[in-house]
């Protein structure tokens, strides 16, 4: 179960969202750029504190303002993959994804069979030991879910985890991540402005608009034409 | 076509080119010549005879290991501060980094009456350690004091913007994999601002061992005790100029090496990037 309410003043509005999603499902944040997306992300993830309201992912409270509780980030069991991956650039690829399970002190044994079997299916262990900085896009993208998943998470945050890749990549990483979110069987929040992502990937979406949600529902509810100018505009882009 | 016209145009700038060439090599010349003068004096048998010449080994062996220690202490504080104020906004930040810059644009002799007034014997401090027994001014201690003033704001200086240079989302990633701050800053900020670290760690070195002004106010110049390389070479001056000369050369030979460092770890950076 997710249930985000909260309320936090940015720059140019005040974010206030009230969303609830049932046990492992997976949520999309819709929007146009600068909706307060990624705001929410930062929020569940801890990087960012809320002016007003509770965070609960399961059983876990990350963020209850009334009961005066916030779980410092690194506590928290999140797995974010953040928009440019934020790979490690002085680390191999094995390093990135080992660092949640070295910071977690897990015996080095047990991280080098973990991190093999969860490179195996992804074709990472050619590059195993390669510096991120000279592996593909596409490669890049899976050493940062990889990462991750490592540890285990709560919950997965991704943030436009497509944006960086080009459209032919795009599709075959939908793909690719619909089949692993099904396997890890944990909630995921996915932040994206591309509706083909909402609509491969969303259990429920939450289009978002100067910081509150102004449609919500399951992909179907969503796609209905004449609801909101941002889908239509998706309908029109299809037709031309 | 391009070729020529490229020629032409180039033939048109030739008094331009001659005048910067002439800058060039005057520059090159104003700061070579001195260089060269003094390391013609110094022929290796000279240098070699030097080193076995109290004064030169006392001098050589006080410089390395107060410069070591002042860069050691430097780094210890100095890093906190750099990467607080690269990273955090906080009532007072401007005056603590002034403070911190201070010591750059601040005569040595004024850093060294500076801290005689606060640590000698009579000092605003001093007064009270000398009740307690503590004696500091004049002391290798007091050299150390004098070094670590200011020597620190190269690398308090260079830290701060290698620091400032990391991103934030790098930290960030560290964090949600369950690293606390520490960790952190150990296993990430660090490594990614290294490059800059050891530049400033360097130039300290290299300006503590270079501390002349600070050290003979505050510290005097004993042999064996407070007087480092450029006080030996000062006080041989009038007796030993052998002496004198070899440890300018000792001193130029390391100043040359750190160049060399700091060159081959920018290098290094641009390369990574």
């Amino acid at each position: 179960m997710i249930d985000i309410c909260v309320k936090k003043a940015l720059r140019d509005f005040v974010l206030d969202v009230d969303i609830r999603v049932p046990e492992n499902e997976t949520l999309v944040l819709l929007g146009e750029n600068g909706a307060g997306k990624s705001t929410i992300l930062n929020l569940v993830a801890g990087l960012m504190t809320p002016d007003s309201g509770h965070i609960r992912i399961g059983t876990a409270t990350f963020v209850d303002t009334a009961a005066r509780t916030c779980i410092p980030v690194e506590l928290r069991g999140t797995g974010y993959v953040f928009q440019d991956y934020a790979l490690f650039p002085h680390m191999t690829v094995y390093e990135n994804i080992a660092y949640g399970l070295r910071m977690q002190d897990v015996p080095r044994e047990t991280i080098a069979s973990r991190v093999r079997e969860l490179a195996g299916p992804l074709g990472l262990l050619e590059v195993m030991y390669e510096n991120v900085k000279y592996i593909s896009g596409g490669q890049c993208q899976r050493v940062a879910l990889l990462r991750a998943l490592a540890v285990q998470p709560k919950i997965l945050l991704l943030d436009e985890p497509f944006s960086a890749l080009d459209v032919r990549t795009q599709g075959q990483m939908r793909q690719e991540l619909k089949a692993i979110l099904e396997c890890a069987k944990i909630p995921s929040i996915l932040v994206t402005h591309d509706l083909r992502d909402a609509i491969a990937l969303g259990d429920q979406i939450c289009l978002m608009e100067k910081g509150e949600v102004v449609l919500s529902g399951d992909v179907e509810t969503i796609l209905q034409e004449g609801k909101h100018p941002f889908i239509d505009r998706f309908y029109s882009r299809e037709v031309t | 076509m391009t070729q020529t016209m490229d020629r032409i145009c180039r033939r048109g700038n030739l008094p331009l080119r001659i005048l910067i060439a002439t800058l060039v090599g005057l520059a090159v010349l104003f700061i070579g010549i001195p260089l060269a003068a003094l390391l013609l004096r110094v022929p290796p048998a000279l240098l070699l005879a030097s080193l076995q010449d109290p004064v030169v080994l006392d001098a050589l062996s006080l410089s390395l290991v107060t410069a070591g220690i002042s860069t050691i202490i430097v780094i210890g504080f100095g890093t906190p501060i750099a990467y607080i104020n690269a990273r955090c906004q906080y009532p007072g930040k401007k005056i603590i980094d002034t403070i911190t810059d201070l010591p750059v644009v601040l005569p040595p002799a004024v850093a060294g009456l500076a801290l005689l007034m606060a640590f000698g014997h009579r000092g605003l401090v001093g007064q009270y350690l000398d009740l307690l027994g503590i004696e500091i001014a004049f002391t290798t201690i007091a050299v150390i004091m004098a070094q670590v003033f200011v020597a620190s704001p190269f690398y308090i200086r260079q830290a701060r913007t290698s620091f400032a240079g990391v991103s934030r989302v790098y930290e960030h990633a560290a964090r949600t994999l369950g690293a606390g701050p520490l960790r952190t800053f150990f296993s990430i900020t660090v490594p990614l601002a290294i490059t800059g670290i050891l530049s400033g760690a360097v130039m300290t070195f290299a300006r503590a061992l270079g501390e002349f002004g600070a050290t003979i106010m505050f510290a005097g110049n004993l042999q064996g005790k407070t007087q480092t390389m450029p006080l030996a070479i000062y006080g041989a001056l009038q007796g030993d100029m052998d002496a004198s000369l070899a440890l300018a050369v000792i001193l130029v030979v390391i100043s040359f090496a750190v160049i060399i460092v700091i060159k081959t770890l920018t290098e290094k950076e641009e390369a990574d990037t």
